[in-house]
């Protein structure tokens, strides 16, 4: 929630090999559009004053969330100890859209970023759901050593980016 | 009994196990245990998660029965159906008809039905895949090692990683086999690569997904996978029909419980802080299915509008499991949340891997609970005697089980469902064991009773060592006990440590020396073990003069075994006895306020582990509180103002190896020795390896011989530089004085004054 929780956050995301930036809600969607690879799809962002880029399909069909190279979701929170985000599933798709494509860009609340694991439990039981939601704690890029060595990007993203958008 | 057939081929198949898959197993599970340390060593609170976790799992197991009805409530309020399956059969006609049914809907837009599958060590155990095949649906796994062991038509060797035992040149050459593919395969990546494009389309056709559950909360009605590759999430999520298989020990009261799983879990499995996807999925979700085929496929996936035409069940499994929480010995692997730590802290399990280590479903220490409970004690007879007891899985388990007892208690059972053997009189004449006529086999016996065996030996020295070192002799004890014809045996004293300290005057004599510097006004009891008083005296001796030469008397009384020997044969009515009786005879010495002092570490696990089962609880606490491991008390000592220039000391930076016990180490007892080591001006350096793989009786027989020798070669390997080396239990000196073919004495012998 303070700067060093963000600042946290960025550090755990860096070590996992995921880019990150802050922004002002203002410069958002023009961040967001210049993290994207086209073809993008994406879900709508519940956060004012941020809207998806034009370049980003909203509202994709099957066949254009097959085709993206790049999805982009809200994150409901964000953990900043392991540099987690938090992809809520609901009707809107943010599951699908933030796992098939392989490069996921996800908006985060500088006010949602938490500390820890505990908080984020924490945030589970406060929410509306209390719990009985659907949630995915996402850490890193989707990873296998089953092959015979580390590889990213199996079946989920094997790029990531999250933009934090600074509280206003 | 005499020539029995079943140990050169157990010999064969572990030999063939060790030069083929183990090359393979072993660095990569050595790597994921190195990594298991680490994480763990991050974690400030590792024990009060360890304990807090433990806590949820003994309270769910306690009220099992009313968390499935809560489950049930709640999952058929949010729209879903639980089924819980008796058996196998049960779960898999049940999972068939819910297939068969989406195929009569019509929503199977193929001739075949198809399922795509995220990896389930439960439905490995019922064998759903077969099933559903001989029902006409095709079944595709679609985590990568899973998928791969699929092709290869193989068992998984690790319940995390299934296809451990494959080289990535064997995966290639498999997937080349079967696909025919247009691409080189060169990479993990190409691999990988290859599978995600294989497996996506697989996935994106499929009509049903089935899942496992790592954890299934009952009062929301939510299913936890954790996992890297991102294949459950879509399995889960794709189809509009999803299907879960858990065991009904997955689950857990509410999601406050989540947490301490959720911060160990990936820890004890991978090394990791925390696993890519913890997906908490409370089924049937709103999330859109999705469907690229037809005409949905350009229909804006948000249509339905939060109409969900989801479909959700949950299968719980107990296939035995009701019936091992009813068992106070087995109850206790229901709480293991299959990480496959123990496996991979396992030296054993590092030689042969999984397919040696493990039985029809389950591999690794913990195997020895699950397959015993869930297939029958036969199930566990082939690969339990591989726990050689050595505990070092007991500070991996992420949930605290007593994994080495599960092992004893089993191989307990095993071997009163034996028929008595026919050489059992040999055996009735020479010791009074706990076990006759039981139908514990002869090996067993003589191993368990070793002390009884050494003493008749040491009072026929050198006769005895003589005749042990023949041909013919070694040839009938392979024959008849499966001594390894290859192994060096001990060599017994003809005079034994108790002989020797009562020959220089005893208890009496040993205050006199003792009056030195300092009154610390303590005396010691030395226990004397069966290797130290007959075969390791010199050891002994060393002791007695390193505590009387820092103020301390000592008496060494001829005392009982402490019962080590027979629980690693798992002799447990034997151990109880033999607990009880040296409780007796120590009894009067700790009233007199005597510290107890204890030289092999094996049997001082004893005392401060496996005590805890056989003694009343007030006998396990005196005897635990008032017992040291030698290096220990010298530790104390020293920090208690005896002259460390008492010692034999070092110039400062004197280089020396150390290995510690297995067991010790367990004990958290390997720092006391290295901190005693450099007070006295050496500059230790430990070893890495987990266990000598000599493990008592373990080395000596002849179908373990090689697995033995193999896991000595890797810590032998860490030695080999260094001019010093010791070590603290008899067994890891043996191992390494032949693999070093040099001495390798304990460090009180280094330590001790010369006299």
């Amino acid at each position: 929630m303070t700067t060093d929780t963000i600042g946290r956050f960025e550090r755990s995301l860096a070590a996992l090999e995921v880019t990150s930036e802050v922004v002002p809600a203002s410069a958002a969607s023009e961040r967001i559009g210049a993290a994207v690879d086209d073809p993008a799809v994406g879900t709508a962002l519940p956060f004012e004053g941020v809207s998806l880029p034009d370049a980003v399909t909203a509202e994709p069909t099957p066949t254009e969330l097959e085709d993206a190279v790049t999805g982009v979701t809200p994150a409901a929170f964000a953990v900043a100890e392991h540099g987690t985000v938090a992809i809520g599933s609901s009707e809107r798709g943010e599951e699908p859209v933030s796992l098939y494509p392989d490069r996921h860009v996800a908006v985060v609340a500088g006010s949602d970023v938490v500390a820890d694991l505990g908080d984020g439990f924490d945030r589970l039981l406060e929410g509306d759901s209390r719990g009985r939601g659907s949630v995915v704690f996402a850490t890193g890029r989707s990873a296998t050593a089953d092959m015979g060595g580390l590889v990213h990007g199996v079946h989920g993203p094997g790029e990531g980016h999250v933009v934090v958008l600074e509280d206003r | 009994m005499a020539s029995d057939p079943s140990r050169s081929e157990t010999a064969e198949r572990l030999r063939h196990l060790l030069e083929t898959e183990g090359e393979i197993v072993r660095p990569r599970a050595s790597e994921d245990n190195a990594r298991r340390e680490a994480a763990y060593d991050e974690l400030a609170n590792l024990e009060a998660l360890r304990a807090d976790a433990r806590a949820i799992k003994e309270d769910a197991i306690d009220r099992l029965p009313e968390l499935i009805e809560t489950v049930r409530e709640v999952v058929e309020e949010n729209g879903g159906t639980v089924y819980v399956a008796d058996d196998a059969a049960d779960a898999n006609a049940y999972v068939a008809d819910v297939v068969d049914a989406v195929d009569a809907d019509g929503r199977s837009d193929h001739d075949r039905p198809s399922v795509v599958k995220s990896k389930s060590m439960t439905t490995e155990e019922i064998d759903l895949n077969d099933a559903l095949e001989r029902e006409g649906v095709d079944v595709y796994e679609t985590d990568l090692g899973e998928w791969v062991i699929q092709v290869a038509d193989e068992s998984p060797s690790h319940i995390v990683g299934p296809a451990m035992h494959l080289s990535r040149e064997r995966i290639a050459e498999l997937l080349r086999e079967e696909f025919d593919p247009d691409v080189e395969f060169e990479t993990a990546a190409d691999l990988t690569a290859f599978a995600r494009d294989y497996l996506g389309e697989r996935i994106r056709e499929a009509d049903v997904g089935i899942t496992g559950a790592n954890f299934v909360v009952a009062d929301s009605g939510t299913i936890t996978l954790v996992t890297n590759e991102g294949n459950a999430r879509k399995c889960a999520v794709t189809p509009d029909t999803h299907v879960a298989v858990a065991g009904i020990e997955k689950l857990i009261p509410s999601i406050e419980d989540l947490e301490p799983f959720v911060n160990l879990i990936a820890r004890s499995a991978t090394g990791q802080p925390i696993s890519q996807y913890v997906t908490m999925l409370t089924p049937p979700t709103e999330s859109p299915s999705l469907e690229f085929d037809g005409p949905d496929a350009d229909e804006p996936i948000t249509a339905s509008d939060g109409e969900s035409d989801r479909e959700f069940h949950l299968v719980l499994l107990d296939n035995g499991r009701t019936a091992m929480r009813e068992d106070d010995q087995l109850r206790e692997t229901l709480y293991c949340i299959r990480c496959g730590a123990c496996s991979n802290a396992c030296v054993n399990f590092q030689s042969v891997g999984g397919h040696g280590f493990g039985g029809e479903t389950y591999s690794g220490g913990i195997a020895t609970g699950w397959e015993a409970g869930l297939h029958g004690q036969d199930a566990a007879a082939e690969f339990n005697d591989l726990c050689t007891g050595c505990t070092r899985c007991v500070d991996a388990c992420p949930v605290e089980i007593d994994i080495p007892w599960i092992n004893t208690v089993v191989r307990d059972r095993i071997n009163r469902g034996k028929d008595p053997g026919t050489y059992d009189f040999l055996v009735d004449g020479l010791t009074p064991d706990a076990e006759s006529g039981s139908g514990v086999p002869l090996d067993k016996r003589f191993f368990g009773n070793v002390g009884t065996v050494a003493k008749l030996a040491s009072a026929t020295a050198p006769l005895s060592n003589w005749l042990a070192g023949t041909g013919p002799v070694r040839a009938l004890l392979e024959r008849t006990i499966g001594i390894d014809r290859r192994r060096d045996l001990p060599v017994f004293q003809r005079q034994s440590l108790v002989d020797w300290f009562e020959a220089n005057g005893g208890a009496e004599a040993s205050r006199r020396r003792a009056r030195v510097g300092t009154a610390l006004e303590r005396e010691a009891v030395l226990y004397p073990d069966v290797y130290t008083n007959y075969v390791d005296v010199a050891r002994g001796k060393a002791t007695v003069r390193t505590l009387e030469a820092l103020g301390v008397p000592v008496s060494v009384p001829s005392l009982p075994e402490s019962g080590r020997a027979a629980l690693s044969q798992g002799m447990i009515a034997t151990a109880d006895r033999r607990a009880s009786e040296l409780y007796g005879e120590l009894a009067a010495d700790i009233d007199a306020g005597r510290d107890v002092v204890v030289i092999e570490p094996s049997d001082l696990a004893a005392f401060r582990r496996e005590y805890e089962r056989l003694l009343p609880e007030a006998s396990f606490e005196r005897l635990r509180s008032n017992s040291y491991e030698i290096c220990e008390y010298v530790y104390g000592l020293l920090e208690n103002g005896a002259d460390v220039g008492a010692l034999s000391t070092a110039d400062g930076d004197e280089p020396i190896a150390y290995h510690s016990h297995c067991q010790q180490r367990t004990l958290d007892l390997e720092a006391p020795t290295t901190a005693v080591l450099e007070r006295c001006g050496y500059t230790p350096e430990t070893t890495g390896s987990e266990c000598c793989g000599m493990a008592g009786s373990f080395g000596y027989k002849r179908e373990y011989y090689d697995v033995s020798v193999d896991a000595g070669e890797q810590l032998a390997e860490e030695l080999e530089g260094s001019e010093r080396v010791v070590a603290s239990g008899t067994s890891c000196s043996d191992q390494l004085e032949t693999l070093l073919e040099r001495p390798v004495p304990h460090p009180i012998e280094v330590l001790g004054p010369d006299r």
